[in-house]
């Protein structure tokens, strides 16, 4: 029954353990691993597009594979390279942040994770099986509804059954965050990156349906002869392109807030300072969530909406700028006066506001709808969202790997390599997207295979491709750290930066029970206000006792399992009905476990004192 | 909390599905998961809306839909949701037979609603050949309402399900957290048909 | 871990069930006000009420129904429903956003 002394007994032990486990703390190793995949996957295809645009008229790759390139560049690393690695900081944190000992849910968590997989492992097949998606990442009707083949088919059922594992994980965290923070933890004591993923999980909740929808819609379009997108039998196109980024926009601030959480705790951290304007950051995260959700149309002004919708939509874009300025100065001021320290956390953090906001200009720009019929489908629109993009989610991700990383494996990441692989990156991507803005506003289109001699495009697209290597290097030295530092580097203490939040109060790894005694929290940043009256560590708030944990359950693996082969069965059923069979054995896995999960108690376990004495004694407890 | 204390407690508390804490969890989780099916289904509505204009031929929503069926369908969803409130009445007052009695009628007025349901659409596929594929109309409106009976067949199953699992023990604080999501769930899938006898049917036939 | 398992005293249990009483009472006065609210709805339909009036009058029974669903079969109106209720409000309005959407810029 207690897989709670699970010990490390070889390798099928261990490939058991992960795959049944719904500690929090290994399903972010589980995401970390899996996310990280996914984006070296997608930083290949990045490459491959990059190298085909290197010169005019190349023919590095045909004309088909481009669109697939560029389809699965685009898919892979915003659902299953960026989602993946916030919900591995999500899982690794935020718990710990707030004083939990687990999630709300840990049996969905691992659902949630489990899902996302198989749905990247469904789209990826895709490449195995005659050809990948290949009508753009957005997936337009009726370039999608008439594209020959099943690769659209695996962009439909990957998306849909990964979107339900990340609509369960958003679930889980707000839950998370309302019913388990300790004692004292009050919501305007919350450390920035737990507000931002409370934020952020309230956009999963309410983004995420519109896309489910619209892949049904798609799906009953291609394998069962619907026509909400056939304009022959009254069918409407446009309704797509609204699902989509009704879903879609939102889908861009899901990744970007939690990384304007963790910024935000690193700014605070180096500098030893509490956070400049902690209330005013968090309405300004509020606000931008709110706000999101009201601008989605401005990815479609030149559908021809109307001169009315064009304007509202131009205004409300433009008015997001506003909150996302107060957290551009707020980030300033808590590093103003404060003890600065440059490490590689800080230095992709401090890279990240210039890049950022050039990313934000490009988006005022865009926003005015007049000028968007210039810039629409441009080069330029490529070059604003990789500012955004890169410039914010993936430099976050990096600061946030260097912040945490400490905390998720007990080591730090050397620092000297952390700082090589930066410059680089950081080199290389101002160099590859700065002159996109340049090549779009001379007229090259987006997504086209080639380009044309003699019209100034050719050095432009090489400096672009020349940087993409040098993100590349930097890339691989990031990798390279990762082996070092869990080779060479020494176990440090659970406090390595001087930490101000709950994390840092307790061992790195944490034990799986995370917290040995709730903590009492006094104040924003708990420990440092322990630390300021001369305390060793947190007060607790309860006396030590029996902790109660959730089982380990093999049953999220076999239900996401299932709709995996009911996935293949779904996308071959319109060649031949015999493939309706694994329809039904997948679902029927699917529905079984399900019913095994209800019918069966799951009580989870106790760890009884004798044992936390035990372990205080060893010295993992404090 | 022991393991003993939740599957027997020797007092039932006031709230019982938010005795525990993992309690509390579901019930807020399952809300907050209904705030996501809100908006589920307001994209199909808007989809629906968006073609319900797009019809072939005669089958036009004025010239399909008869209201007696759906009158008969309302009446039938809208009493299992006060049989639920009355189960839940029950669990409250700790009467556990009461409550899967309740409970059990409630499964008998979602089958009669599942069932004129399939007669519904047997007939308008029958007499008047209006298929999933013949229109867009077609398309949206057996996706609409045909999610809106996959939401009624699930939770006739779950209901089920619990039923049966707990029908030799009585009421506990580990079951108890699952019958009152299951019964929420009961009640949103009544608001969501609210919705769809006033937008796909009376609407329809006020054309 | 709170003693959730006290017994209580005896008087507090009848209270109690009074008060459930009481409250099952407005649930039963609900719901005859919501099937009312069905036979006005259906009603109006049947007697092919004046085509200006009867669609905004439809749309809002039915928001009523649905509100009295809401906070009374499923107890939106008691206590330790605000977390609830701001999610609901949330889904809401994003619904709203969306019907309008599909109903003003979708090309017809």
């Amino acid at each position: 029954m207690s897989t709670a002394t699970a010990q490390k007994r070889g390798l099928g032990a261990a490939i058991w353990d992960y795959l049944t486990t719904v500690d929090h703390k290994k399903i972010a190793h589980l995401y970390l691993v899996a996310g990280g995949l996914f984006f070296l996957i997608g930083g290949l295809e990045a490459m491959l597009i990059r190298i085909q645009l290197m010169k005019p008229d190349n023919n590095f790759i045909s004309a088909g594979l481009y669109n697939e390139m560029i389809t699965m560049h685009g898919t892979t690393m915003i659902f299953l390279a960026a989602m993946p690695l916030i919900f591995a900081l999500m899982n690794a944190v935020v718990p710990l942040q707030i004083g939990a000992r687990d999630v709300a849910f840990p049996f969905l968590n691992s659902l949630g994770f489990w899902l996302f997989l198989f749905g990247g492992l469904m789209l990826n097949v895709s490449w195995f099986t005659g050809g990948a998606p290949d009508a753009g990442w957005t997936n337009y009707a009726p370039l999608s509804t008439s594209s020959p083949g099943h690769g659209v088919d695996y962009y439909v059922m990957g998306l849909q059954i990964s979107g339900a594992g990340t609509l369960i994980g958003g679930i889980n965290f707000l839950v998370t965050i309302v019913n388990m923070r300790a004692p004292g933890m009050t919501y305007m004591r919350m450390p920035l990156f737990t507000w931002s993923t409370f934020v952020t999980s309230t956009l999963i909740l309410f983004a995420f349906p519109a896309l489910t929808v619209g892949l049904f819609l798609m799906m009953f379009d291609r394998m069962f002869g619907s026509a909400f997108f056939d304009v022959g039998l009254g069918g409407n196109v446009i309704i797509w392109e609204h699902l989509f980024w009704i879903f879609g926009h939102p889908e861009v601030y899901i990744l970007i807030l939690p990384l304007f959480g963790a910024f935000s705790d690193i700014f605070s951290n180096f500098s030893k300072k509490r956070l400049f304007g902690y209330s005013a950051m968090v309405f300004a995260t509020v606000l931008i969530g709110f706000l999101g959700f009201m601008v989605w149309a401005h990815h479609m002004f030149t559908v021809g909406m109307g001169p009315i919708a064009n304007s509202i939509f131009a205004v409300a874009t433009m008015a997001i700028a506003v909150p996302t300025g107060i957290k551009i100065f707020n980030w300033l001021f808590t590093m103003w006066g404060g003890q600065i320290k440059m490490t590689a956390a800080m230095l992709w953090s401090i890279a990240f506001i210039p890049s950022f906001t050039i990313g934000g200009m490009t988006g005022v720009m865009l926003a005015a709808a007049a000028a968007d019929y210039q810039y629409h489908d441009t080069y330029f629109v490529v070059g604003h969202f990789h500012y955004v993009i890169v410039g914010g989610v993936v430099f976050g991700l990096f600061a946030a790997l260097h912040y945490w990383w400490p905390k998720m494996f007990g080591k730090v990441l050397n620092e000297k390599l952390g700082k090589l692989a930066f410059w680089p990156f950081f080199i290389g991507f101002h160099l590859t997207f700065f002159i996109q803005h340049f090549l779009g506003l001379m007229g090259m289109p987006r997504r086209y295979w080639v380009f044309l001699e003699g019209q100034g495009l050719d050095a432009g697209n090489l400096i672009s491709t020349i940087g993409a290597f040098l993100m590349a290097i930097g890339t691989v030295i990031f990798l390279i750290n990762v082996v070092y530092t869990s080779v060479k580097e020494k176990k440090v203490s659970g406090d390595p930066w001087n930490g101000r939040t709950l994390e840092w109060s307790i061992p790195s790894p944490p034990p799986h029970y995370n917290f040995v005694q709730t903590p009492l929290v006094r104040g924003l940043d708990p420990l440092w206000v322990e630390k300021m009256d001369g305390k060793e560590g947190m007060t607790p708030a309860e006396p030590l006792g029996d902790i109660h944990m959730p089982n380990a359950s093999i049953l999220p693996f076999t239900i996401s399992l299932g709709l995996f082969i009911a996935g293949f069965g779904f996308i071959y059923q319109v060649d031949d009905t015999v493939w309706l069979i694994a329809v039904f054995a997948g679902m029927g896995i699917t529905l079984g476990s399900m019913l095994i999960r209800s019918l069966k108690d799951d009580l989870g376990h106790h760890i009884h004192k004798e044992e936390l004495e035990e372990d205080i004694k060893k010295g993992v407890g404090r | 909390m022991s393991h003993e204390d939740v599957l027997n407690p020797k007092h039932m508390p006031h709230d019982p599905e938010k005795a525990t804490l993992e309690g509390k969890n579901k019930f807020l989780g399952f809300w907050f998961f209904l705030g996501g099916e809100t908006v589920l289904f307001a994209s199909l509505f808007g989809t629906y809306l968006a073609l319900n204009g797009s019809t072939q031929g005669e089958n036009t929503p004025e010239h399909l839909f008869g209201l007696e069926l759906v009158f008969i369908m309302t009446m039938l969803l809208l009493t299992s949701s006060l049989t639920s409130v009355y189960a839940m009445y029950h669990m409250k007052n700790h009467n556990f037979g009461k409550m899967q009695t309740w409970l059990a009628i409630t499964v008998f007025l979602g089958l009669a609603f599942l069932g004129c349901e399939i007669y519904e659409f047997y007939h308008y596929i029958h007499e008047y050949g209006f298929t999933f594929r013949s229109s867009a109309f077609g398309s949206a409106f057996y996706t609409l309402v045909g999610f809106h009976g996959g939401h009624v067949l699930f939770g006739l199953s779950w209901i089920t399900a619990l039923l049966l699992r707990n029908r030799k023990r009585g009421l506990n604080l580990y079951n108890a957290p699952k019958y009152y999501i299951a019964s929420l769930y009961w009640h949103f899938i009544d608001v969501v048909w609210v919705f769809i006898f006033t937008v796909v049917y009376l609407m329809g036939k006020v054309g | 871990m709170a003693d959730q398992t006290q017994s209580k005293p005896m008087h507090k249990v009848e209270y109690e069930k009074q008060q459930h009483k009481e409250e099952m009472k407005h649930q039963v006065l609900t719901f005859a006000l919501m099937i009312l609210f069905t036979l006005i709805a259906f009603g109006m339909v049947v007697m092919e009420v004046n085509s200006y009036f009867i669609i905004p009058t439809l749309i809002i029974l039915a928001i009523v129904q649905v509100a009295f669903q809401l906070y009374y079969f499923m107890h939106m109106k008691n206590k330790g429903h605000d977390m609830v209720a701001l999610m609901m409000y949330g889904g809401a309005a994003v619904a709203l956003l969306t019907i309008i959407t599909f109903t003003s810029i979708i090309w017809w």
